[in-house]
């Protein structure tokens, strides 16, 4: 069965024809958003993680269809006019890139966080636990952590000297 | 300077963006997919297939069986082709087989429109089995009345041993105490991001060109070709970017079929894309191995031998398994290098998954036995763990007793004082009582490695680089070194910016290789890309330099003797404040000008005819559960010596990353296998506990930059050691909590419940 789905993919408004069968994971990549990766297609290790209307989602377990009038955010749209986002640069700077392939859904994940919880002051463990639906298999999360940290940083409103 | 700099990532950009494309991010007009039939037994024949339903089904392009592919019998690993006959690669593969070797054996393959027609096509072919007793125990797969699973192999894929450095019996006469141990490691999978997938198509009637997610484009390209029965002229690999590959990509496993399908189809693109379920059985595992080893000492602590025994079990297939338990036991002897070294090896088959290459390479395996071993020895002296490394480990100027050649550069000694220190053992050792008696009791561990840089002496080193001096002043690099997430690109940009005099903005990499316009290099594995095709690049860039101070020499008439390349400018060797011209202008002239010059391009090619080890260590602070049966760690340290660093971030990266693969081999990960049938248990992300980011405490680096002088920038390896010395070091944390010695792999719940009861612990 067809079905015509409209939505916001980072910020441009799309009309799309679809198999009402196919994952949004699917669909995102055959339009051209191909940083959405499958690494698994079962919801395991959020590579192709996207955020709908702000939230984290893996996209390869949420049907196509669900996805009408939502507002989309891939990692492509996080870049802007040649300007990285603060997270992708984030990552850059604290060495939480690889092969690369775990990245596009980490940093969605990584705006998300950075958006809800700007202005406070987070521990580690917090950063870890809602980070916790990705898989990746070079950094050790190390640097991804960092990276979180970077961001957060600039922002915080109680510092303290315990970090 | 560039090297040493810790210069951003050159892909970094594409890759934080999801720009960077990888090879299921290429498509092309009429690709079809392809899809394997998976034997559903462990052992045994196919006695009868029918793919006439499939093949009527529509969308359905093709199918094939075992009886459609070449008799032709080839090996996959990735390694160098070999001149000499006694180090060939194990050839025991065809496409596919109607011999099932473990459950999950290609047998045939469709070729559909999409993925959904490929499935049905698949459910619509018959196969019968005859089936024969699954071999997974030793002891059924070594019995006299057992099938052999490769003919006449005996079920042995080979068996090798050497005594180095002194005569082993007269040696073990002389020690005054010998400590035995033995050990076992578990079937670990490298679950890389990115799955296996490839594609392929011909451009022409003769040419077929397969887009990979290889390690090893060129090797691939050979392989293909030997498994083809075709000239590797008419066969071109392409790799793009790589979602990680630890090993698993350095063995030529998809790209065979695709080339065989598209030259089947007359040429049409097809697409074989493992799934995860698949890609964790139908590619390759690492090794488990089950090692005897005896130290002898003297009365004072001296480590005076130590004596392997080793079985290694390869599955179904030889893949590396021939040389993993070498490699292991070569490349670990230069921890104690003093002592007399005897190894026995074993490789055999099995009807489970088949193991290949995996991040160090059979080092951790052999490093457990020993490092558990080492710590046995200590504590049988009461001497601390430290100070007995510190006595017996490696110093410069050893020699190793395999090679007979001094050690260069060794940092061995001054990383376990740096993990000391950074973990602060001696302020632990006397806050904590030697005898802890609660449920939850405090260890410190520590364990030492040591590694390679490249394959050499054992196999061919070669490495190219060419570089192309472009219009703008700028220069393009190729290496045939392959880019797969460790930051070889950056590295290599930083060594050609660093000796042409370049800024680092000014080296352009050309980061995929195509096999058609690549310059040869075997690719990436044994760490060797930074050390070897580092020193490919160097040559390549003084000749780049060499040929653009001559061309600026006679465009200026000065001797190009006194100029030199600052920066975008040529300069005055003795005073590079005075620029005389731009790089640009020397490009500008060489292409443009009617009267002289012509593309300033350079091409190098060099194999690397050392080999120098790289050493360091795991310092570890743990909390053990005893009724949880868990470890906690608080604190941990991987400190190397890898030589100068080349880029501070990227190398602490590897660190990282290669401790976290360490721990969850530590703790967490096994491929589990039913000892009956040959089923793998826990195909897949969520079964198989690969850490995630909760499962992983914060991580710390350090380097001992020693200069090694046989490589331009005093650099030694580095992406594969940092996996190897966590699990003996956590082991012996455990040890040292509790007085109970794990002597298998994982130390999970599940092992640790066991070991702990058996103590009387719980």
């Amino acid at each position: 069965m067809i079905r015509t789905i409209s939505s916001t993919v980072n910020s441009k408004p799309v009309t799309w024809r679809i198999d009402v069968r196919m994952s949004l994971a699917e669909v995102l990549r055959t339009n051209g958003f191909t940083s959405v990766k499958e690494g698994c297609g079962v919801g395991e290790c959020g590579a192709c993680a996207v955020l709908i209307d702000d939230v984290t989602v893996d996209s390869c377990l949420f049907l196509a269809i669900w996805a009408d009038g939502c507002n989309i955010r891939t990692a492509e749209g996080e870049s802007r006019g040649g300007e990285l986002s603060e997270v992708q640069q984030a990552y850059l700077d604290s060495g939480a890139v690889q092969c690369g392939f775990c990245t596009p859904g980490l940093v969605m994940s990584s705006t998300e966080f950075v958006e809800k919880h700007r202005g406070e002051k987070v521990s580690r463990e917090k950063i870890r636990k809602e980070h916790a639906g990705h898989i990746c298999r070079c950094t050790g999360y190390e640097g991804i952590i960092r990276a979180v940290e970077q961001c957060m940083k600039p922002y915080e409103k109680h510092k303290s000297t315990d970090s | 300077m560039v090297v040493g700099k810790a210069v951003q990532r050159v892909d970094g950009v594409a890759k934080v963006t999801g720009k960077a494309r990888y090879t299921d991010d290429f498509t092309m007009p009429g690709m079809r997919v392809a899809k394997y039939l998976r034997s559903t037994i462990s052992h045994g024949r196919v006695t009868f297939i029918d793919t006439s339903q499939a093949k009527a089904l529509p969308g359905v392009d093709g199918v094939f069986t075992f009886q459609d592919v070449p008799k032709r019998i080839y090996a996959t690993a990735g390694h160098p082709f070999s001149l000499d006959p006694h180090h060939m690669d194990v050839a025991d593969r065809y496409l596919l087989t109607d011999h099932v070797r473990y459950m999950g054996d290609e047998i045939a393959i469709v070729v559909a429109v999409n993925d959904l027609v490929a499935t049905k096509a698949l459910s619509l072919i018959d196969v019968e089995y005859e089936s024969y007793q699954p071999l997974v125990e030793v002891s059924d797969i070594l019995s006299k009345d057992a099938v052999e699973i490769h003919k006449g192999s005996g079920n042995i894929v080979k068996s090798h041993s050497f005594v180095a450095g002194g005569d082993l019996d007269a040696v073990k006469e002389e020690c005054d105490r010998l400590i035995k141990g033995r050990y076992k490691t578990q079937i670990v999978q490298h679950c890389h991001l990115e799955n296996h997938t490839a594609y392929a198509y011909m451009d022409d009637l003769d040419r077929i060109v397969i887009v990979s997610s290889t390690q090893i484009p060129h090797i691939a390209r050979r392989i293909v070709g030997e498994a083809l029965e075709m000239d590797v002229g008419f066969i071109r690999v392409i790799k793009p970017a790589i979602g990680g590959g630890f090993g698993n990509k350095q063995d030529v496993i998809l790209e065979p079929m695709v080339a065989f399908l598209t030259k089947k189809l007359d040429g049409i693109p097809v697409r074989l894309k493992l799934d995860r379920e698949e890609g964790m059985i139908g590619t390759r595992v690492r090794h488990p191995f089950d090692v005897k080893v005896q130290v002898g000492l003297d009365r004072e602590g001296t480590v005076k031998l130590i004596d392997f025994d080793a079985l290694s079990i390869t599955g179904a297939y030889a893949s590396h398994g021939h040389s993993i338990v070498s490699a292991g036991a070569a490349k670990t002897h230069y921890m104690y290098p003093r002592a007399v070294y005897s190894c026995k090896t074993k490789t055999i088959y099995s009807n489970i998954p088949a193991a290949g290459a995996m991040r160090a390479y059979g080092s951790p395996q052999m490093t457990f036995a020993i490092e558990c071993a080492m710590e046995e020895a200590a504590r049988s002296f009461g001497m601390d763990s430290v100070e007995f490394r510190l006595k017996n480990g490696a110093r410069a100027g050893d020699k190793s007793q395999i090679t007979k050649k001094p050690i260069m550069t060794c940092g061995l000694l001054d990383s376990i004082y740096k993990g000391k220190e950074l973990i602060n053992w001696d302020k632990k050792r006397a806050a904590w009582s030697a005898e802890q008696t609660g449920q939850v009791r405090n260890g410190l561990g520590v364990a030492i490695f040591s590694y390679g840089s490249g394959t050499y002496p054992v196999c061919v080193e070669p490495a190219s680089a060419r570089l192309i001096l472009n219009q703008d002043g700028s220069a393009h690099l190729q290496v045939g070194a392959t880019e797969i997430g460790q930051g070889s690109d950056t590295a290599l940009a930083q060594m050609a910016a660093e000796t042409l005099g370049f800024t680092f903005e000014k080296i352009h990499v050309v980061s995929a290789q195509d096999t058609d316009v690549t310059p040869f290099d075997t690719g990436s594995y044994a760490s060797r890309q930074t050390y070897v095709t580092g020193q490919a690049v160097m040559r390549t860039a003084e000749q780049l330099k060499t040929k653009i101070l001559a061309h600026a020499s006679v465009i200026t008439g000065l001797d190009s003797e006194l100029i030199t390349i600052v920066g975008d400018d040529i300069v005055i060797a003795e005073d590079p404040k005075i620029a005389v011209l731009s790089v640009r202008d020397v490009a500008i002239d060489a292409y443009y000008n009617k009267e002289r010059g012509g593309q300033i391009t350079a091409e190098a090619t060099y194999k690397v005819r050392n080999n120098p080890h790289v050493f360091g260590c795991t310092f570890v602070d743990i909390t053990v559960d005893i009724p949880l049966c868990r470890v906690k760690i608080n604190e941990i340290y991987n400190v190397h010596d890898s030589g100068i660093i080349i880029n501070p971030v990227t190398a602490e990266g590897q660190v990282h990353g290669g401790m976290a693969m360490g721990i969850g081999a530590a703790l967490f990960e096994e491929l589990m296998v039913d000892p009956d049938s040959g089923k793998i248990y826990n195909n897949n992300l969520l079964d198989y506990k690969v850490p995630t980011i909760m499962d992983i405490p914060d991580l710390g680096a350090a380097f001992i930059e020693t200069n090694e002088p046989t490589h331009p920038y005093g650099s030694k390896s580095l992406g594969e050691p940092p996996i190897i010395s966590q699990a003996p070091a956590i082991r012996n944390a455990i040890l040292d909590a509790t007085g109970v010695a794990i002597n298998e792999l994982p130390m999970s719940p599940k092992t640790i419940f066991k070991y702990f009861k058996n103590a009387g612990l719980i």
